[in-house]
């Protein structure tokens, strides 16, 4: 069973754009707001050198990362074109008009 | 908009052959639209000697191309872009051209016309092309002031007129009595120009001509969805008002208020002039199959004909008629047979396809696709094995396709199945092959809807020599008009020539087939205001373009429009979202401004005790004199701000495509070798140009005598003072091509430094690409072609220098500042889960 965080609304997050979230013992997740309002997360290191894909230039299903321009997918965490690697993802659910992102696994048995 | 070259106009002045002298037989044409000098057209190209012309208009200008009134109206094109035949085709045509003087009476017997001014012309043959009439519903106030049509120029003026008055309001109604596709063009372009618009339609789903019910109701939610109210159903009562109109009253007693009523109910031929000249009028003039009436001198074509019992109000069978025409004219046979008509329609911006028959009935099955998240609609009608309509909403790409299969008679019976997900996935394979699609057209498949062009006149005219994009565009007109057929010629191209295409210059990105320089030419030209209305007008092929294209268009809009455009922050790469320069592990870099590399003690501390303060790492002096403060966390960005800024130092734009520094040297003040104030000279450079946003970094540097320790002779803008002035170099660039600059003119006071400074920065910021720095946009354009616009030109000097300053006035604002006092805080700060895992997150 999947322990869902409420983070907060869709109006929180710029729509293009991406606010971050820490949780204890885990590395930042981003979450990612697109143009169409859907709304993924990933955690926040390009699988290049580690940029926080927060801060990224969004377009379509994509982020750039703004280290060295590396395009991410956000469904997938996967690196696109000829470039390689994978960000972990993170699930998130929008319900009555919060976001809820899957609690990561290895904090559901410290909880 | 500027009419006035257009204006009324009479005989040309040299003409090939003076009238007097001339004994070639006399085509006189009624009507200077679409459809007469289409006829024209097609003549000239097939005997261009044969007839003398002459050409009558009602309205006082050259050929234009009605239906391209709505992007007029809708602000995205101008009258110039949407002329078809300027005055020079009349001209070299000898074409005499009668403009502002509609005619009024024709006497077959004399075989003259008469026309409004009282001028009788004598003819051989006389081509009617009148066109049609905007259809008035007669009801009570349809003649009061602010009840107009959309038929001409006039119309647009008036409607232009009407959002302007309304705007002081603070934004005017306006009724459009009509929801087919004219109606919902006039209620777009008013809502662009800032109108509150109602649309009343009679039917019960809007362009229910074209589109069935499901597509119609996709369209009318989307209207919706931009503002618009439509009323379906709706029948018009009455128009009221006290000497002018004051709103729409419908039968059901409903009353909507509006300064401006539109009504655009339909349109019928106009044919008034051929049936008091006795010709045999039906619904339309008559004609046979070379547009001949029933006087044999005497031919009619476009709108104001009807051939076997069918009258068109499309732009494609129109082209048919003129070529059937010109052919009987110049004695061939081919003979119109009618068309089948499609229509591709980009109404209010959304993608709407029709063709043929989809009433459905007996016989006949509904092949349906519906994607509701994408909000598109297939809808395919067969009827033994064969297309007879389509219906297409939101992805019209295969469109011509259909329409094609349609007009073949093609059996479809074998790749039924696949019929609907389109051509690339029926013709086997799924792998979209969009050249193998353009291939597989017939000659007469349409490529061009807003100038008619068939493929086989595209792959004529590649054939004859046209092999670029541009060559095509000035040849044929394929995609001179909207644009958005641009990709199938560009196929077309390549499929005609195979790898011998010249690729033109390169795209602005991947999402476009424009150029950098196009895309900022029709910025302007088209008075785009905003990146999605960019990407609308010019077929962005993205739903939001990508990291390489958005900031290029943020920047280019807000160069044309300074102070009127609103920034769009996700548009901007992280340094210039973030106000600081982001470092590879995350955090950040800050640099204050530090004027003309001037600091005190004042200063001094401030940074220090941010470095203190904030656990800053590492503080370096920059390669333009100003200090780096390095290792801040983007949550404390704000705070620094705040203190930076409480020691009076703002934003040194260190991170953006911006002015950056102003390097100097300490000048006559100190040195013994200094002719004269560099440093109070670079100062006041930097306080005139600092904030200014610039299509690539921007680095500025003075030195006070030619031992040029600033320097300046490898910066963007450079001035090496000397006795008897001021040198003022450009171009140069210390980055990985090191370039030294080129000596663009020397001056004698402070004043022209600052002056030349400010035009050349802003000649740089409105000409070159996004991401070109001076130096090889110089190395482009010629360090000449900079002198003319700047040393030679002494009012294009002035004015850009203007441009420059006004510009400057709505962007010497401290961002850090915005942001210290609170602007985007959120950005710098982690989302909080509520509890009880704020209390975990906290740790």
């Amino acid at each position: 069973m999947t322990d869902w965080i409420d983070i907060g609304t869709l109006a929180d997050i710029p729509q293009r754009g991406a606010r971050t979230v820490r949780i204890a013992g885990q590395k930042e997740i981003a979450v990612f707001r697109t143009g169409d309002d859907h709304v993924f997360a990933l955690v926040n290191e390009c699988p290049h050198k580690k940029g926080p894909l927060s801060q990224g230039i969004v377009h379509g299903h994509s982020v750039a990362c703004p280290l060295h321009n590396w395009n991410i997918a956000l469904k997938t965490g996967e690196a696109q074109g000829n470039d390689e690697g994978c960000t972990p993802t993170v699930a998130v659910k929008q319900e009555g008009g919060r976001i809820l992102i899957a609690r990561p696994a290895s904090l559901k048995a410290a909880a | 908009m500027d009419f006035q070259n257009n204006g009324p106009e009479m005989a040309s002045e040299e003409q090939r052959f003076a009238p007097s002298q001339d004994v070639r037989e006399h085509l006189v044409v009624v009507g200077n639209g679409m459809a007469g000098c289409r006829a024209v057209e097609e003549l000239l190209a097939r005997d261009k000697d044969r007839y003398r012309v002459t050409i009558f208009g009602a309205e006082p200008y050259v050929n234009y191309n009605r239906i391209m009134l709505s992007p007029v109206l809708a602000g995205e094109k101008s009258f110039d872009d949407i002329i078809i035949n300027g005055r020079d085709w009349y001209k070299d045509n000898g074409i005499e051209l009668i403009a502002g003087d509609p005619v009024t009476a024709i006497d077959r017997a004399a075989r003259t016309v008469t026309s409004q001014s009282g001028r009788t012309v004598g003819y051989d043959k006389l081509l009617i092309a009148t066109g049609s009439d905007p259809f008035i519903i007669p009801v009570p106030g349809k003649d009061l002031p602010g009840v107009i049509s959309f038929r001409d120029m006039k119309d647009v003026d008036t409607m232009l007129a009407a959002a302007e008055a309304g705007k002081a309001l603070g934004g005017g109604n306006a009724v459009v009595i009509g929801g087919g596709l004219l109606g919902l063009e006039a209620a777009h372009g008013l809502t662009l120009r800032g109108m509150k618009v109602t649309v009343i339609h009679l039917m019960d789903t809007l362009m229910e001509r074209q589109l069935d019910e499901a597509a119609g109701w996709l369209l009318k939610s989307a209207l919706e969805g931009r503002g618009q109210t439509i009323l379906t159903g709706a029948n018009t009562a009455e128009i009221y008002g006290d000497g002018k109109v004051e709103g729409v009253r419908l039968k059901d007693g409903r009353e909507i208020p509006a300064s401006l009523v539109v009504m655009a109910v339909g349109i019928r031929p106009s044919t008034a002039l051929a049936r008091e000249a006795g010709l045999e009028v039906n619904r339309g003039i008559k004609v046979d199959d070379h547009m001949v009436t029933s006087d044999p001198d005497v031919l009619a074509v476009g709108e104001c004909v009807e051939h076997d019992g069918n009258v068109y109000g499309l732009v494609a069978p129109l082209w048919d008629m003129c070529r059937s025409l010109a052919d009987g004219l110049t004695d061939r046979h081919s003979g119109y047979r009618g068309s089948v008509t499609s229509t591709k329609l980009k109404v209010a911006g959304l993608d709407v396809f029709s063709a043929g028959d989809f009433s459905g009935g007996e016989g006949c099955e509904d092949i349906v696709l519906r994607d509701a998240s994408r909000g598109v609609y297939k809808r395919v009608v067969v009827r033994d094995d064969r297309i007879v309509g389509a219906v297409l909403y939101g992805d019209t790409a295969d469109g011509g396709w259909y329409f094609d299969l349609l007009k073949r008679e093609e059996d479809v019976s074998e790749i039924r199945d696949l019929l609907i997900f389109g051509q690339a996935f029926a013709s086997g394979g799924g792998a979209l092959d969009p050249k193998a699609a353009v291939a597989a057209l017939s000659d007469d498949a349409e490529i061009c809807g807003c100038n008619g062009v068939a493929k086989g006149q595209v792959v004529a005219c590649i054939e004859k020599g046209a092999c670029s994009l541009d060559a095509v565009r000035a040849t044929c007109k394929a995609s001179a008009s909207c644009g958005s057929c641009t990709g199938l010629v560009e196929n077309l191209l390549s499929v005609v020539l195979g790898e011998d295409v010249q690729s033109g210059p390169k795209t602005l990105c991947k999402c476009t087939s424009f150029t950098h320089d196009d895309v900022r030419r029709e910025i302007v030209a088209q008075n785009m205001r905003s990146i999605p209305e960019v990407m609308q007008l010019l077929h962005w092929s993205t739903p939001d373009g990508c990291s390489s294209c958005r900031p290029a268009l943020n920047y280019y809009l807000l160069c044309a429009l300074p102070g009127e455009y609103q920034d769009d922050q996700q548009s901007r790469f992280v340094n210039e979202r973030m106000h600081a320069n982001i470092q590879k592990d995350g955090t950040y870099s800050v640099v204050p401004r530090m004027w003309g590399g001037l600091t005190n003690p004042r200063e001094l501390r401030a940074i220090a005790d941010v470095v203190e303060k904030y656990n800053a790492p590492m503080v370096k002096v920059t390669g333009g004199q100003r200090l780096d403060i390095f290792g801040i966390r983007k949550e404390d960005l704000p705070a620094v701000w705040a203190d930076l800024n409480a020691a009076g130092m703002v934003s040194g734009h260190a991170y953006g495509k911006s002015l950056r520094t102003v390097k100097t040297c300490v000048g006559s003040e100190w040195c013994r070798f200094g002719t004269q104030d560099s440093t109070g000279l670079g100062v006041k450079i930097e306080r005139m140009t600092w904030g200014s946003w610039m299509p690539h970094k921007f680095k500025i540097a003075a030195s006070g005598c030619p031992r040029n320790c600033a320097e300046a002779t490898i910066k963007d803008f450079g001035v090496v003072c000397v006795d008897s002035g001021y040198e003022l170099h450009v171009g140069g660039n210390g980055g990985i091509h090191v370039r030294a600059t080129d000596l663009l003119c020397k001056v004698s006071t402070e004043q022209e430094a600052l002056d030349y400074c400010a035009a050349f920065i802003q000649l740089y910021r409105e000409e070159a690409r996004y991401l070109e720095r001076t130096a090889p946009w110089i190395e482009r354009v010629g360090v000449d072609y900079v002198k003319r616009r700047i040393v030679e030109d002494e009012a294009g000097r002035e004015a850009l220098r203007s441009r420059f300053l006004y510009s400057q006035s709505f962007s010497q604002e401290d961002p850090w500042a915005q942001r210290a006092a609170g602007a985007d805080s959120e950005l710098h700060q982690h989302l909080e889960p509520p509890m009880p895992f704020g209390a975990i997150a906290a740790e």
